[in-house]
Formats: C-alpha cells, structure tokens, sequence
C-alpha cells in the first residue's frame, strides 16, 4: 500500500474520493489487528506519537493512543486545561516543544475551530486533527463512513438523516463533506437554533421536521445535544428537544427496516435518543467505536509508515 | 527652504482645479500656480496627478500605553508612506482619551514626533465604558475633532442620545462603531455560509444594522451629526440611504478591505488572522452594495480603521487572535487599483472621499491646491505597479492581509505644512 502523499489530516473537506478510499479500505486491513489475541504489529516502531487534547475527550483520545499502541508507536498523551489556552503557553510554543523532543505526529482536539491549520503552519510533524471546535472532526467522520459501509456496501444514494445540533456539530461537517463526495443524500433535522446554512450547495438537505429527516433513510445518525446548549436559549428545555426531535423506536420505524442507527457518543439517553434504540438492534454505536480505532491505525499508518507492509 | 512640485496636473475638485501646471509650496503654504516658477527642492510630477492632501479619520495610533503595535513616529511614518497628510486618531488606547490631559499628551507628543496632522478624537463615555459622559467639552477645548467610543460602542440608547445632543452643542461628529455586542458576542467572521465551512462563530450583519438604524434615528431626533464607521452590510448601506433621504445628518466611511475582500478570503488565506477585522469581512452581495453606494454618494468618504496589532496578538488560533488590520500604506493604493483604474470610481471622486469631505466631516480646514493654502499635498502615481512588501512597512506592525499583493496605482509624493515627507514610497526624515 502507497501512503498519503500529505502530510496532515485536518478535514474530509479537502481530501479527495481516492484518499478516502485509500483510508477506508486500510482500516479494514487492519481492522482485525485489534481482535487479535497479539494485539501488536511492529509498523510504526521507533515512531512517536502525541496526543494534544485542549478539551476533555475519553473515546476520540483513547482510542487514537491504541491505534498507536497496536502499530507499536510511542504514544504519549497530553492534556491541557480549556482556560489555559487564555493565559498559558501560546499553541504556536506548545507545539514546537513537542517538535523539539522529536514527534513524529501530533492529534490534536481542540475548542477552536482552524487551531489545527495554525499548528500544521508551525510543524513538519504531521498534525491529524480530532475535532476542532465546530468545525472538523475528521476520523469521527472516517469512522462513520466505514461503518456505513461495511454495512451497506456503499454510499451512492444512501439516505442520511444526521438529527440535531448540527451548527455546532464538527462531527456533522465531517460526515457532510465525506459523504456527498460519494453521493450520499445527507439530511440535516434539528431545531431552526442548530441548523447551520450554506449546505444546500452541496445537496444537502435542511429541515426542522425530524419526520421528513428519517422518513425512508438507510443511516441515522443522531448527535450528541450539549445541554448548556439551553442556557443560551437556543431550546426551551430538554422535555421539549426530546418530544420534538429526540429519536425513539416510533420514529426510527420512519426509516427503512434495516437503517443504521448510529451516534458519535457519549449519549445522553432518554434526551437525543431512547434506551430502547440505542441498545436495540439496529443499533450500531459500538461497532463505530471499533471502527474508530482501525480508522485511526490507518491514518497512522498512512501518514508515518506508508510503503512498509502492515 | 520652498518645494516646487513640477508639472503634475493639479485636481482639486472641491475648488474647480484641473490643469497642468508648476506648484511652489513656501513657508507652510501654496505660494504660486503658475507655469516656469523655481524652487529650491524640485518634485518632478510629470505625469502624475497632484491632489490636495489626503486625510484618513479612522486611524488607531496606540498612543498612550500601547506603543508595542503602534507610536506616534511609526504611525505617521505609514501615514505619510501611504499618502496621507492627516490622520485622525481613535481613542481606545491605554489609558483610554477620555480627558483633556491625555488629549494634550497626544498633541503634544503628534507636534513633537509626528510626521503628518493628527488630530484626536475623545472618548464619548469615560472609559468608553458607555456609562458616564466624558468631559466632551474640556477635550474639544484641548483639540479633539470628534467624539467615539470606537471598538467598545454604547449600548445604551439614552446614553447615545444624551451624548450625541451633549456633541451637538461643539458641532462635533458623533462617530459610531455600529455592533450590538450581544449579537456578535464570541463571533471570529461574518456569520454565513463561509463561517459555516470553517466551523466559526459568525458575526451576524444584523449586529451592526441595529445600530446603524438607531444612530440614524438618533440623529434624526436630536440634530446631531453621526458618522458610521466602517460601514460593512448591504443593509446598512440601505438604512444610510434610507437615512440621508429623511434628512439626518449622517455620514459614512468604507474601508479598502470592505470594499475589496469578502469573508471567501478567511477559507482561501486558510484561517490567516490578518482576515480577522471587526466588522468583518462580508458577502460578495455586501461588497457590491458598498462600491455602488461609494460611487453613488451615499458613503462618504474612504477610512481605513488602520488597527496595528503586534504580532504575538496575531500569530495564535484564529478565535483568540484580535480583530484588526493595518490600512494606511495600502488604502490609496487598493482605491487606485481597485476601483479608480477599472473605471468604477472618479479621480475626482476619490479625492474627495480622501481630502475634501473627510476634513469636512471634522471641521478641519479641508486641504485644497490655491494660492494661500496650507501646503498639505499628496501626489499619485497612477502607471506604478508596486508588490506589498512587509519590509518596506513603515508601520510597527505587519498585519494585513494585502501583504504580497501586486497594485498598480501608488501615493508618489506627500507634502505636509511645506515639507516633503515621501518620495516614491519612501519617508524623507528630516
């Protein structure tokens, strides 16, 4: 397998359907690593690996430092406190340290969309962006992408119904960009406070009737709802988000028999989604965690170890 | 020692002035038109177009307490670099010019280092806190042109029209920065599709339309003369119309980034902070409004809102940079390649937008090429092609978002008070 000729992953809205599929078909490579008894490949031995998370993260986080483990990197992990980024090091100084003890690659989650561009600007490591603000969220998208289909054999003419805060959803930019590259028909339903604009460019389709949304769809992926969401008045009150566009096992039944029902956790049961459909059996929330982590190996793998065999 | 700047064809429209002819500039002032007249310093303007001197009212000049981005040399160094004879200067510094001593600190400190006019505003609240009036009368004793709580508007309605009939009294322009700060609170961009892309927090117009109706519905009700700073929206050029057509005394500036980017250029620059200005950079649909609305007459004049930012302020994540570019060594140069050599905008109209009605709108004597004036003059190159050049900056601070760009259409010369201060992009010192 050839690499990426690229040296960061900062977003699906740059990244053509060949790399996507060069990443997508990768992670199914090397997918089975993790289930093995040896969970071990020496491929990215004597390569170094940081993760520098600006905000709390413990799926995204963990599940890159295993993608590094299981490649045989070394990995270490970073944390810094949201507020610090006011007064504390500038990211610009943070990141030429890391440089200077030698990484090879940075993972960076942090609150502010375009952060990562700033730091590709600063480094000759490569920077794989985990969630910038409201912006990216590219190997959460990745991880969808190759859930869907491994299930549905492709993407061409897929309904999407991505339901709820899609303003603020980095993981909804990310789906939105990889998806309609393959011609996916993606949906967007939320309250008209979460909806964002400029996405009927891209055939999007934006609604605030979640029924519309779901009605006939192949994959339903509902988002997370940051509930201080409500204190700035962009919904009335939780009760209210969940009647009107919180799913549950009547609306899902909108869909087609086999959709997917998919969501990029951590849950807030009984809020965006019923108990009943998370764990039911179309349900397929842990095989996306999974997924993530072979995603990520071959991010990894494409960026630091390109040429040499798994 | 007498400057004779030598067959330039002078354009004054505000005095009926165009023709080709010698200018000879002695003891502060225009002493002689004529043909064959002889100086002792000889400014070839050949070819070139001799207006009478530019003066930008929108300028942040740091002084007091910020003099890490900007000081009263450098900043009147790019103003004379960019062809500027005056600059009005703003009042958000540190401390902020809400006193008569801060005031005669500024004017003293612009007579000693200065190398053009500058004239201060004063802060219209103290501490442009929006909350008590400054000592509006004491400052405009002391010399200030104009009254402003610049980047930190008043919020309150009241305030803004007690204050306004507080300035009427001077007859000194109200200059508002129009942003309802509850609408933009934590916006980076203008809000719409570009800042959905790049996942920031837009600015949506209306945060400035609001108050560009209520200022021009406090003028209407108290007479007061508003000027609307750094107009960015097609909307509130459509409420400035609306405005001028009910008789309120109001005036509006555009800048040369208002006029010449839109938000695209935060995606295309690839999250660059020198896009990020405060009102931002808006829509395609915005940019047009406001060339037609310059051409038209119903923006004024051109202001830069020149806003040096030291580069550790800049050089962070696009959210946490501050909002801000610097204008002086790159407006004449963007309205001549931009909008004078396509045709869009007069020659007579741009000196006018640059010289005459800016100096009007602050009650200075507005600079003007007749035997007795002031000799405040800025000559333009229309044929030279020019790249900005950081190290050619005469400004303490770097950032705009033209760095690189190639204009065709150059200040060649300023003369201030009889001094040659610039030749062909260069600051002459003493």
């Amino acid at each position: 397998m050839a690499g990426l000729k690229r040296k960061d992953i900062l977003g699906l809205k740059d990244l053509s359907v060949d790399e996507l599929d060069l990443i997508l078909n990768t992670a199914d490579t090397l997918k089975d690593i993790a289930t093995r008894p040896i969970k071990k490949v020496p491929t990215l031995r004597g390569k170094s690996l940081v993760t520098l998370f600006y905000e709390n993260s413990t799926r995204t986080a963990k599940s890159f430092e295993l993608a590094g483990k299981y490649l045989s990197a070394d990995v270490i992990n970073v944390s810094v406190s949201s507020s610090s980024v006011q007064k504390g090091e500038t990211l610009k100084d943070t990141a030429r340290n890391l440089e200077a003890m030698g990484v090879d690659a940075v993972v960076m989650r942090h609150s502010m969309g375009g952060a990562p561009q700033i730091l590709s600007r600063y480094l000759k490591a490569s920077v794989i962006n985990a969630g910038d603000g409201m912006h990216e969220h590219p190997s959460q998208g990745l991880l969808d992408m190759l859930t869907i289909r491994q299930k549905k054999g492709s993407f061409k003419g897929l309904k999407v119904a991505i339901i709820g805060d899609s303003y603020h959803s980095r993981v909804a930019r990310s789906n939105i960009y990889g998806l309609t590259k393959y011609g996916a028909e993606v949906w967007l339903a939320g309250p008209a406070t979460m909806l964002p604009q400029g996405y009927e460019e891209y055939g999007v389709k934006v609604t605030t009737k979640v029924d519309e949304a779901l009605e006939g769809a192949d994959v339903v992926n509902v988002l997370r709802l940051q509930l201080e969401r409500q204190e700035r008045g962009l919904f009335p009150s939780i009760a209210e988000y969940h009647r009107l566009w919180g799913v549950n096992e009547r609306r899902l039944k909108l869909a087609k028999p086999d959709a997917l029902l998919m969501h990029p956790g951590p849950m807030n049961r009984g809020v965006e989604l019923s108990t009943a459909i998370a764990d039911g059996n179309q349900s397929v929330i842990l095989e996306q965690v999974t997924n993530g982590v072979a995603v990520r190996m071959a991010l990894l793998y494409l960026l630091l170890g390109g040429g040499e065999s798994a | 020692m007498s400057v004779l700047i030598r067959g330039g064809r002078l354009l004054d429209p505000a005095n009926g002035v165009d023709r080709i002819d010698d200018l000879l500039v002695a003891d502060g002032k225009i002493v002689a038109i004529g043909a064959g007249l002889q100086g002792d310093q000889v400014v070839e303007a050949g070819g070139k177009v001799v207006a009478p001197g530019f003066i930008d009212i929108h300028v942040h000049l740091r002084v007091p307490g910020q003099e890490y981005k900007e000081d009263i040399r450098t900043g009147t160094a790019a103003a004379v670099r960019g062809g500027f004879t005056g600059v009005v200067c703003m009042p958000n510094t540190k401390p902020v010019i809400d006193n008569v001593p801060v005031v005669s600190y500024v004017v003293n400190l612009a007579a000693r280092d200065g190398l053009c006019r500058v004239w201060p505003t004063g802060a219209i609240t103290k501490g442009s806190k929006g909350d008590e009036l400054a000592e509006i009368g004491d400052m405009f004793e002391a010399g200030i042109v104009a009254v402003t709580d610049d980047g930190r508007p008043v919020d309150d309605s009241e305030r803004m029209r007690q204050a306004m009939i507080y300035a009427k009294q001077f007859d000194l322009l109200v200059m508002d920065h129009c942003e309802d700060k509850a609408l933009s609170a934590g916006g980076a961009m203008h809000y719409g599709k570009v800042s959905s892309e790049l996942g920031l927090k837009g600015i949506a117009s209306a945060s400035e339309e609001v108050h560009v109706a209520r200022d021009i519905l406090l003028s209407l009700e108290t007479g007061a003369r508003v000027h609307i700073q750094h107009i960015s929206s097609r909307r509130s050029v459509e409420l400035l119309r609306w405005g001028k057509a009910m008789g309120a005394k109001v005036s509006a500036e555009a800048t040369p980034h208002h006029f010449t980017l839109t938000d695209q250029i935060v995606a295309d620059m690839n999250y660059s902070t020198n896009t990020k200005m405060n009102p931002p950079l808006r829509e395609e649909a915005d940019r047009e409004a406001i060339i037609a609305a310059m051409v038209d007459g119903t923006i004024d004049i051109i202001a830069t809102d020149h806003a040096p930012h030291h580069i550790d302020e800049k050089d962070v994540e696009y959210q946490q940079a501050l909002f801000g570019i610097t204008g002086l060594e790159t407006s004449v140069g963007l309205t001549l390649d931009r909008l004078v050599r396509p045709g869009i905008l007069s020659l007579e109209q741009m000196i006018l937008m640059m010289s005459t009605r800016p100096a009007k709108l602050v009650n200075v004597k507005p600079p003007a090429l007749v035997e007795g004036a002031e000799a405040d003059i800025t000559i333009l190159d229309l044929e030279k092609s020019w790249t900005v050049q950081v190290d050619e900056m005469e400004s303490r601070s770097k950032n705009s978002p033209f760095i690189g760009w190639t204009l065709t259409g150059a200040p060649h010369a300023t003369v201030v008070g009889g001094k040659l201060r610039m030749l062909e992009m260069k600051v002459v010192a003493e």
